[in-house]
This record gives C-alpha cells, sequence and structure tokens, in this order.
C-alpha cells in the first residue's frame, strides 16, 4: 500500500542513515565525535552539563562553555524496540532498538545498542560508547553492552 | 486571586466538525471554512458578526486568518493571535480568546484547527517535509540527536516515557489497555467516530501489532482529515444564543521547569510524569476553585493511550504509580467514577489535534454526547504535554 507521503527509492539506491546537520551551536558535540571521543556540553562557570547544545547555561545564563569529555559508560535508562520501518535505511533493519542511555555524568543521550539482542535490552543494563562512521564528518554514539549478554 | 478574574466571564455558544475521514477530498482550507461555518450555524450569528480568530501554530498548519478573512468575508478583526506548539494549544487558543472576549476587545471569537493529516501530511511518518523532500538531507535542530537512530516520531518518543512507568510502578500492558477499550467502547457509540461501532477487547488490544514496544498499534492516535471550531463570547452575550452556553470556568497553561521536547526532556529529573501538566493543573483547579472530585468527565489529550495514564497521575486524580489501578474496572468508561474521552479521543474518534476534545467537552456540558454522562455540571479538557501545554474546566453553569 502507497501513499502519496510514502518514501520510495529505485532498487539499486543504497539509502544512507540519516546524517546530523553540522549547526552552529552543536558543532563541538559532532566534531569530537569524529575524533572518536563523547562530549558534553558543559558550563565553565557554574559546571552543569546540558544536552541536547544550547549556547547559554540555563542555570546561571553564562555564555562560557566545554566540551567536555565524559567516561562513555552508563547504563540503560529507558528503551524501545521499534517494529515499523519509517525510512528506507531501516527496511531491512526491524525491529531495531532505541534506547536512551543515563551517562555516569547524569545526562541522557539517544542513541543504539549494538552487538546485544534486543530481547536482552532492560533498564539498568550496563553499557558503554562505541563508535560509528558514517560518513567523512560524522561518527555516531552507539552503545554496546559493558559484559556480554 | 488574580487568576480568577476569568471565571465564568466567557462561554463557548457554538460548535461544528466535518466529517472525519481518511481522505477528506478536499483542502485543509475548505476543511477550516465548513467547520467554521457550522459552528457560527450552531451558535446562531453570522459570520460576518466574527471580530476575533485565534489560531493554533506548528510546522503543519496551512489555514491562516488571512484566509479565515478572505473565505468568511470576515469584516474585521480587533484581536487575532496564535499560540503555539500544535497539539499542546487547543485549550489556550480557546482560552485566549475568552481573555479577549470577556475584557472587551472582541465580541465572537472563532478557534478552529483544520487538518487532512491522513491523505497529505503525516506527522507520524518519517518527516520529509522537515527535510526539504529529501530522505538523505543532513537534519537540523534537536532532531539531529534522533533521527540518525531511526527515532522519529512521536510514538518513539512516547514508548521511553511508558517503559520507564512500567519499570517504576509495575505499571502493565493491561493498564495501558484498559484506556484503548475505554476509547474504542465510547467511539463504539459515536457516529463521527473514525471507529464507530467498532469496540475492542482486552484480548484484541494484547493481540495488535507493536508500533514502538511498549507502545502498540491500538495506543496511537488516529491520523485523520478534519475539521473542528468553536465560537466564544461573553456570558452576557452567551444568554442570549440558541443553545445553553459551555462557560470557561477556567483555563491554564503551563511549560514545567526544566526543558521541553524530547532530548531536552528526556534529562528531566523523572520519565514518570509531565511537569507542564502538574502545573497547569495546580493553576487550573485554582482558577475554577474546584476539588479534582467535582469533575464529572474528563476529555484528555491522548495522542497515546499510555500517556493519558501519566496524566491521570499528573492532574492529581490519583498519586504518583497508581495510575495503573486507577483505569482498572471500568472507571474510566461510561457509568465509572471519571469517564474519559466519551467522543473515543484521538485514538479512536480523531486525531484533529485536540479541538475533538473541546468540542466533545461542550457536548458533556449541553447533555447531548452520544456517550452523555449523567448531569454533567464540570469537564476538563487537556491539550498535548511534552509541549507548552493548556487545560480548561468548561461548566454547564
Amino acid at each position: 500500500m502507497t501513499s502519496p507521503t510514502d518514501v520510495t527509492f529505485p532498487s539499486e539506491h543504497k539509502v544512507q542513515r540519516p546524517r546530523p546537520k553540522l549547526e552552529r551551536d552543536s558543532r563541538g558535540y559532532w566534531e569530537a565525535l569524529r575524533k572518536h571521543q563523547l562530549v558534553i556540553q558543559r558550563c565553565l562557570e557554574c559546571k552543569a552539563f546540558r544536552h541536547h547544545p544550547r549556547p547559554m547555561c540555563p542555570e546561571c545564563h553564562s555564555l562560557q562553555f566545554e566540551w567536555a569529555p565524559v567516561s562513555g559508560r552508563g547504563t540503560v535508562y529507558s528503551y524501545s524496540v521499534i517494529t515499523q520501518s519509517l525510512h528506507p535505511y531501516w527496511t531491512d533493519k526491524i525491529p531495531y532498538n532505541v534506547v536512551l542511555v543515563e551517562l555516569e555524568e547524569g545526562i541522557r543521550i539517544v542513541s543504539s545498542l549494538v552487538d546485544c539482542p534486543n530481547e536482552s535490552i532492560h533498564i539498568g543494563m550496563p553499557v558503554s560508547v562505541v563508535f560509528e562512521d558514517v560518513s567523512e564528518e560524522i561518527s555516531l554514539p552507539m552503545f554496546k553492552p559493558l559484559r556480554p549478554e | 486571586m488574580k487568576a480568577r478574574a476569568l471565571q465564568n466571564k466567557a462561554a463557548i455558544v457554538g460548535i461544528g466538525c466535518t466529517e472525519f475521514s481518511r481522505n477528506s477530498g478536499r483542502s485543509e482550507y475548505q476543511l477550516a471554512l465548513e467547520a467554521a461555518v457550522a459552528a457560527c450555524a450552531d451558535a446562531g450569528i453570522s459570520p460576518h458578526e466574527i471580530d476575533c480568530i485565534t489560531l493554533s501554530s506548528y510546522q503543519s498548519e496551512t489555514v491562516d486568518e488571512a484566509e479565515l478573512i478572505n473565505g468568511l468575508g470576515i469584516k474585521n478583526l480587533s484581536f487575532l493571535g496564535s499560540v503555539g506548539h500544535g497539539g499542546g494549544a487547543p485549550c489556550a487558543v480557546v482560552g485566549h480568546a475568552a481573555l479577549a472576549v470577556a475584557t472587551g476587545m472582541a465580541n465572537y471569537a472563532l478557534c478552529l484547527r483544520a487538518l487532512n493529516s491522513r491523505s497529505e501530511f503525516r506527522y507520524g511518518q518519517f518527516d520529509k517535509e522537515r527535510n526539504k523532500g529529501e530522505v538523505e538531507a543532513p537534519i537540523p535542530w534537536f532532531y539531529a540527536f534522533l533521527h540518525p537512530y531511526g527515532s522519529f516520531t512521536p510514538a518513539h518518543w512516547a514508548a521511553f516515557w511508558a517503559r520507564r512507568h512500567m519499570h517504576e510502578f509495575g505499571t502493565k500492558p493491561e493498564h495501558f489497555g484498559a484506556i484503548a477499550v475505554a476509547a474504542r467502547k465510547h467511539a463504539a457509540r459515536n457516529p463521527n467516530a473514525r471507529f464507530y461501532k467498532q469496540p475492542i477487547t482486552m484480548d484484541d488490544y494484547l493481540g495488535c501489532r507493536m508500533v514502538a514496544d511498549p507502545i502498540r498499534l491500538f495506543d496511537c492516535c488516529l491520523e485523520t482529515d478534519g475539521a473542528c471550531a468553536v465560537i466564544v463570547t461573553s456570558a452576557e452575550r452567551a444568554k442570549d444564543l440558541r443553545h445553553p452556553p459551555s462557560y470557561i470556568r477556567a483555563m491554564a497553561q503551563g511549560t514545567g521547569g526544566s526543558g521541553l521536547f524530547p532530548i531536552t526532556a528526556f534529562n528531566r529529573e523523572r520519565l514518570t510524569g509531565m511537569e507542564e501538566t502538574i502545573r497547569m493543573a495546580d493553576f487550573l483547579f485554582e482558577m475554577a476553585d474546584l476539588r479534582r472530585e467535582d469533575i464529572d468527565v474528563a476529555e484528555l489529550y491522548d495522542h497515546f493511550g499510555p500517556l493519558v495514564l501519566l496524566s491521570i497521575e499528573d492532574l492529581g486524580f490519583c498519586k504518583r504509580g497508581e495510575g495503573g489501578a486507577f483505569v482498572e474496572g471500568g472507571r474510566i468508561e461510561l457509568g465509572g467514577e471519571l469517564p474519559i474521552n466519551t467522543h473515543g479521543g484521538l485514538v479512536a474518534e480523531a486525531y484533529i489535534h485536540g479541538f475533538n476534545h473541546i468540542v466533545e467537552g461542550v457536548r458533556q456540558t449541553r447533555g447531548t454526547s452520544t456517550a452523555q454522562v449523567e448531569g454533567a455540571q464540570h469537564v476538563l479538557v487537556t491539550s498535548a504535554d511534552g509541549v507548552p501545554t493548556s487545560g480548561l474546566i468548561l461548566s454547564r453553569s
């Protein structure tokens, strides 16, 4: 069944994973990731972390910040297994997981677990970051179980 | 009490809807005009008498004040404005109109929402509009932190909240199912509902396919083509019109304290409730000078059934974590202690972005719902949370 909004491609075209746009306020996050370093934006005045990136600290209103390296370790805070593909990249990948990882530093980021069957995912599961290169400019932080499942 | 200044000073006096379908076969503009004229006719006024328009604005709206002025032949607007954030807006849109007519800025306000959200722009699909038509274009804004993982739609984001509630409080799929079963039971009585005469059992619910585990198909709102409109006027003028006024007892907005939208909201202290709804409800009930138990029926924004369970807690009808027990045993069905979504809601009547909840709230105060709560005096209506939210209490007298 097709509708005017369905996305169709010639079968020989291999569709890429969606990539983030490098924008002024978040560029530093993605640039660090390209060097396989996970960073989180942190206020230089009050030291509060924030995510997603914003120009100003919502706590103390300082414009001074750093891209602070974090350990890359955390736990699964919540997750979903998605069973319907809404984008051609995932057509042959359903069901796929999306997880909300709570980093040791307290910030939660959305990612996916690799090297882990969807059935094994559970809240509280210890995970650590790995990097997937998706283009010349972009590497994405993914996570794998800290202990083999 | 600063907030009580608006209490019962304005009323909804006209309601109008198109049919709800998968393909309207006409423009959103035409749907808007049809609903507007129907609401005026219901109120017993001419569209030429409208002097105020309030709308909601989000990325998907295509009908603006200029189009309505051109289409309805409106002579002069002395008050116009928009409230942002789509599903969070409808109650505030009506509330802003109420402020305008209660203060004499205008006489008759038109509020509406028209959308072809099934046959044209589908928010539940990958958003090609955002990408200017290209599925491989780089992803801007906070979506950059979601789309690369295949986390595209509100269903995907709602799943994180629902899962967390299950984890922290032992909430079961059957609890989410009770919300879907109630909505379908009510819609089965409503000839304008997409699921008219199509009730489901708990087994049907548990057997339907997953969309974004733990969100099932029957938890999801129905992308719909259609429009709803209401007319708001002062309590004074309302007395002389055709139908018993649905008095605006209170209107409140809320945003919560620590960030909106996915990503930022995922970093709130907890994911088992919505701060903006808690703040909005406290303000709303204070303004109304009512207790939770004074509410006879609630029309709660239900883009995803499981989030209604969170709303029940956030609105103060039960304690945190007790929403699962609250929805059991038919308590939220017609005849129960607090019937919820007596039209079928977004999951079983239609997704008109929550404007249909306001229309149903008016029907309840008039006594004309297809799932009428006997003697309903006070009706609570809410709009979406996760974005700046809003709520109304509509009263019979």
